[in-house]
C-alpha cells in the first residue's frame, strides 16, 4: 500500500507539489531561525563566556562566595601545577589565568606628585606569552583606539574615556595604586601603551587591563590567580559537558578546605543560567510557531485538495471503502509529504545557515568602532538539533492540517455517493 | 582608772573612723585621674624605636621590621627595614596628613579619605589608627564601670565616650593596671555599639620612670580569619634629640 501511496503522489504532482513546498519553506525558515537564534543568543553568552565567566571557571571556594569583592587574599595558589593538571584531565578546554582587581589609578606630575587620580577595575592576563588566545578571546586589538597593544612587561591598556579624564597619554607614566594579596598597598609603575574601547559604560569610565606576570609582581600573587577560566576548544559552549567536568572535578575536592580549587560551569554562575535557558528554550518557541502556522496552512491546503478529490473519494466509499481506511491513506500521504518537504526544506535551512555561519554579517560598521564587548559579526550556529529540529513541524503540520481536512470524510453519506457519481 | 581607759578607746575609735574615710581617697582615683596616668604613661614628648609586626593572617604570617621617629602626636616618621618588597617603604605623618613613599616606584602618594580605612600593610591597624595620637583625655570622657582580674592583675574597666568629632572610634572600653596606670586590653567600638577592634597590651616594662607596654596584639574584628597582628617594641628611647629635617616630604626620598 505504501508504495501504491507514494505512485499516488509522484505521478499526481498536483496532490503533493503544493504542501511539499509549503513544508519545505517551512521547515527551512525553522531551520535557519534556530542557527540564527542559536548563535545570536549564544554570542551573548560566549561573550560573558570570553570575558568573566568562562565556559568554566575554576575558584577558591573562599573566593567563589566572595566573588564580587574581587577578593584576592582568597585567590587560587601554585597556579601552575593546578593548569598542567586540568589541561591533561580536560584536554578539550583551553585554560586561562586572570586576576582582577580593584585600585586607583595615579598619575604624577614633574616632582612624582599626584597629578590626577582616578578609581579602577583592573583585569590581569595573559598578553604576551605566545600560546595565549587571550588577545583574540577578548578582541582586544581591535578594539584599541590610541596607541598600541602591551608589547613588553611594565606596560599597561587603559579604557578611552578613562585616559581622557585623566588626561593621559600613551607613552606616559602612570602608578596603579592597589592591595596585594596579603592586604598591604601596593604601588606599581606603568607605561601607558594604547587606550581601549570596552563597549561598556561602566568599563570605559574606569578600566585598566595589564599583563598577568604585572599583575603578579604588582599584587605579590607568585604563581597565583584570582580565577582559571575554562573555554572549549571549538570555542562554543557545551552546558551538558561543562556540568560533567565541574561535577567530577568538585568531587575529589576537600569540602572542608575553604581555599580548594571548586568549578563552576557557565550556567552555575549568577544570571548565566537563566540566559543560557532562555536561549534553549527559544527554539521551542519558534518550532511551536511554525507548527500553529504551517498547520493552518496546510489545512487549508488539504480542504483544497479534499475538494479536487472529491470525487476520487466518493468512488472509493462507493467502491466500499471504509471511512477509517481513507483517512488512514490520507495521513499516510500527508507523512511522505511532510517527509519529503522537510527532508528539502532542512537541506535548505542548513545550506543558508552554514553559509552565514562561515562568514557572517559584519555590524561593525553600523556600531562606532569595534569594542571589546561588542560582537564584530552576527553568525548562525548549527547544532545537532537543527537537523531534526524542521522535521518536527514538518510532519506535525502536514499531519494536523490533513486530519482537520480529512474530517469532511465523515460527513460524506453512502446514500448519497451515487448520485454524485450520476451527476 | 576607767575613765582614762574610756578616753583612750574613744581616742583610737576615732582614730580608726579617721582612718577608714581616708582609705576611699587613696585606693579609688576617678576616671579622669586614671586616664591621665595613662596618657603620662603612653605619651611623651619624642620617642624613637623600632619595632616589629608580625601578622597573622589567614593563609600565612609575616613580619615587617621598622623604625619610628615621633614627636608629640603631630609629627611622625617611619620607615620600613624588612621583608626586601617593603624595605624602604616611609610613612610621614604631618598634623592631619599622611604621605607614602614606595621606593620601588619614586613615587610619594598622600593618604587620605578613604584611603585612610586601608590596613596598614596588611594588618589589622588602619592608616587612620595610626594617626590619631591624641592624648585619651583630651579625646574622650571616662567613667569606671567595675574592676576585674586580668591575667593575675588588678584592673579597673573604664568606659570612654568621644568628647570630640571625626575619630575612628565612638567608644572605648579599657581595662586599667591598678597599680601600673597602662591599659592591659582595650576595646574600640563604633557608634552602633559593634566591636570593631580588640587590643591585648602585655610585656609592660618601666623605662625612664614610665611604664610601658611593648607587645600590643591588635585584632581587627571585622576581618574573617586570622590571629590579628602582634606589634613589638624592640627598642625604645625617649626625650633624644630628632632633627627637624626628618619630619618632611624630602626625608622621604632620601
Amino acid at each position: 500500500m505504501i508504495r501504491f501511496l507514494i505512485k499516488g503522489l509522484y505521478y499526481d504532482k498536483s496532490r503533493s507539489r503544493l504542501p511539499i513546498i509549503v513544508v519545505a519553506i517551512g521547515v527551512m525558515l525553522a531551520v535557519f531561525l534556530n542557527a540564527y537564534i542559536t548563535g545570536f543568543m549564544g554570542e551573548t553568552v560566549e561573550l560573558n563566556a570570553r570575558f568573566a565567566n568562562g565556559h568554566v571557571k575554576v575558584m577558591t571556594k573562599a573566593y567563589a562566595e566572595n566573588e564580587g569583592q574581587l577578593p584576592n587574599d582568597l585567590a587560587l595558589t601554585e597556579v601552575t601545577a593546578l593548569k598542567n593538571e586540568l589541561s591533561e584531565r580536560f584536554p578539550e578546554l583551553d585554560w586561562a589565568a586572570r586576576i582582577q582587581f580593584g585600585g586607583l589609578v595615579d598619575v604624577p606630575d614633574e616632582n612624582g606628585e599626584t597629578l590626577s587620580q582616578g578609581p579602577a577595575t583592573g583585569m590581569g592576563i595573559d598578553l604576551l606569552s605566545s600560546e595565549s588566545k587571550e588577545i583574540e578571546r577578548l578582541n582586544i586589538k581591535e578594539s584599541i583606539v590610541r596607541g598600541r597593544m602591551v608589547q613588553q612587561p611594565g606596560e599597561a591598556l587603559l579604557a578611552e574615556e578613562f585616559s581622557r579624564k585623566l588626561g593621559v597619554n600613551p607613552g606616559d607614566e602612570i602608578t596603579l595604586i592597589s592591595t596585594t594579596m596579603h592586604g598591604s598597598m601596593s604601588m606599581y609603575n606603568f607605561k601607558l601603551a594604547g587606550t581601549l574601547s570596552f563597549g561598556n559604560e561602566a568599563m570605559d569610565r574606569g578600566s585598566i587591563i595589564v599583563d598577568i606576570e604585572d599583575a603578579r609582581t604588582a599584587l605579590d600573587m607568585y604563581d597565583a590567580a584570582g580565577i582559571l577560566l575554562g573555554i572549549f576548544d571549538n570555542g562554543f559552549y557545551d552546558n551538558e559537558r561543562a556540568l560533567e567536568i565541574a561535577d567530577t572535578f568538585n568531587a575529589g575536592m576537600d569540602d572542608e578546605d575553604e581555599y580548594a580549587p571548586v568549578i563552576k560551569s557557565l550556567t552555575q554562575q549568577s544570571g548565566m543560567g537563566q540566559l543560557v535557558e532562555v536561549t534553549e528554550k527559544w527554539s521551542v518557541y519558534i518550532i511551536s510557531i511554525f507548527i500553529v502556522a504551517m498547520a493552518l496552512v496546510l489545512w487549508n491546503a488539504g480542504l483544497l485538495g479534499g475538494l479536487r478529490r472529491y470525487g476520487e473519494f466518493g468512488v472509493r466509499l462507493a467502491m466500499g471503502e471504509e471511512k477509517d481506511h481513507l483517512y488512514r491513506t490520507l495521513i499516510y500521504e500527508s507523512v511522505f509529504i511532510g517527509l519529503t518537504g522537510s527532508i528539502i526544506g532542512t537541506a535548505l535551512g542548513l545550506f543558508a545557515a552554514s553559509l552565514l555561519q562561515r562568514d557572517g554579517i559584519d555590524i561593525t560598521g553600523m556600531m562606532e568602532g569595534s569594542a571589546m564587548l561588542y560582537p564584530s559579526a552576527i553568525r548562525t550556529r548549527i547544532t545537532p538539533t537543527d537537523y531534526y529540529i524542521g522535521f518536527i513541524p514538518g510532519l506535525l503540520s502536514t499531519i494536523v492540517g490533513t486530519m482537520l481536512a480529512g474530517l469532511g470524510i465523515y460527513k460524506r453519506k453512502t446514500s448519497q455517493l451515487f448520485k454524485e457519481l450520476e451527476a | 582608772m576607767n575613765y582614762y581607759r574610756h578616753i583612750t578607746v574613744m581616742k583610737f575609735a576615732i582614730a580608726i573612723k579617721f582612718a577608714f574615710a581616708l582609705m576611699p581617697l587613696h585606693a579609688q582615683p576617678t576616671a579622669d585621674q586614671i586616664l591621665e596616668r595613662v596618657d603620662r604613661n603612653l605619651s611623651s614628648d619624642n620617642r624613637v624605636f623600632e619595632s616589629t609586626m608580625t601578622i597573622h593572617g589567614a593563609r600565612s604570617s609575616r613580619t615587617l621590621t621598622s623604625r619610628t621617629y615621633a614627636v608629640g602626636e603631630k609629627r611622625s616618621f617611619t620607615e620600613y627595614l624588612s621583608p626586601p618588597r617593603e624595605e624602604g617603604t616611609k610613612m610621614l605623618k604631618l598634623e592631619e596628613q599622611l604621605w607614602i613613599y614606595s621606593p620601588s616606584t619614586d613615587r610619594t602618594i598622600q593618604i587620605s579619605g578613604h584611603m585612610l580605612r586601608q590596613s596598614v600593610m596588611g594588618s589589622d591597624l588602619s592608616y587612620e589608627d595610626m594617626m590619631d595620637d591624641r592624648k585619651l583625655t583630651e579625646t574622650y570622657d571616662a567613667t569606671v564601670i567595675g574592676s576585674e582580674v586580668l591575667d593575675e592583675r588588678k584592673t579597673w574597666v573604664l568606659e570612654l565616650t568621644a568628647k570630640v568629632d571625626n575619630l575612628a572610634y565612638e567608644s572605648l572600653k579599657i581595662w586599667v593596671d591598678t597599680e601600673r596606670y597602662i591599659p592591659l586590653k582595650e576595646e574600640f567600638y563604633a557608634k552602633s555599639g559593634k566591636l570593631l577592634k580588640r587590643a591585648v597590651l602585655s610585656d609592660v616594662v618601666q623605662i625612664d620612670g614610665r611604664w610601658f607596654p611593648k607587645t600590643i596584639l591588635y585584632k581587627d574584628m571585622l576581618k574573617q580569619g586570622g590571629d590579628g597582628t602582634e606589634f613589638k617594641i624592640t627598642n625604645i628611647r625617649f626625650n633624644e634629640n630628632i632633627p627637624d629635617y626628618i619630619f618632611s616630604k624630602a626625608a622621604l626620598k632620601q
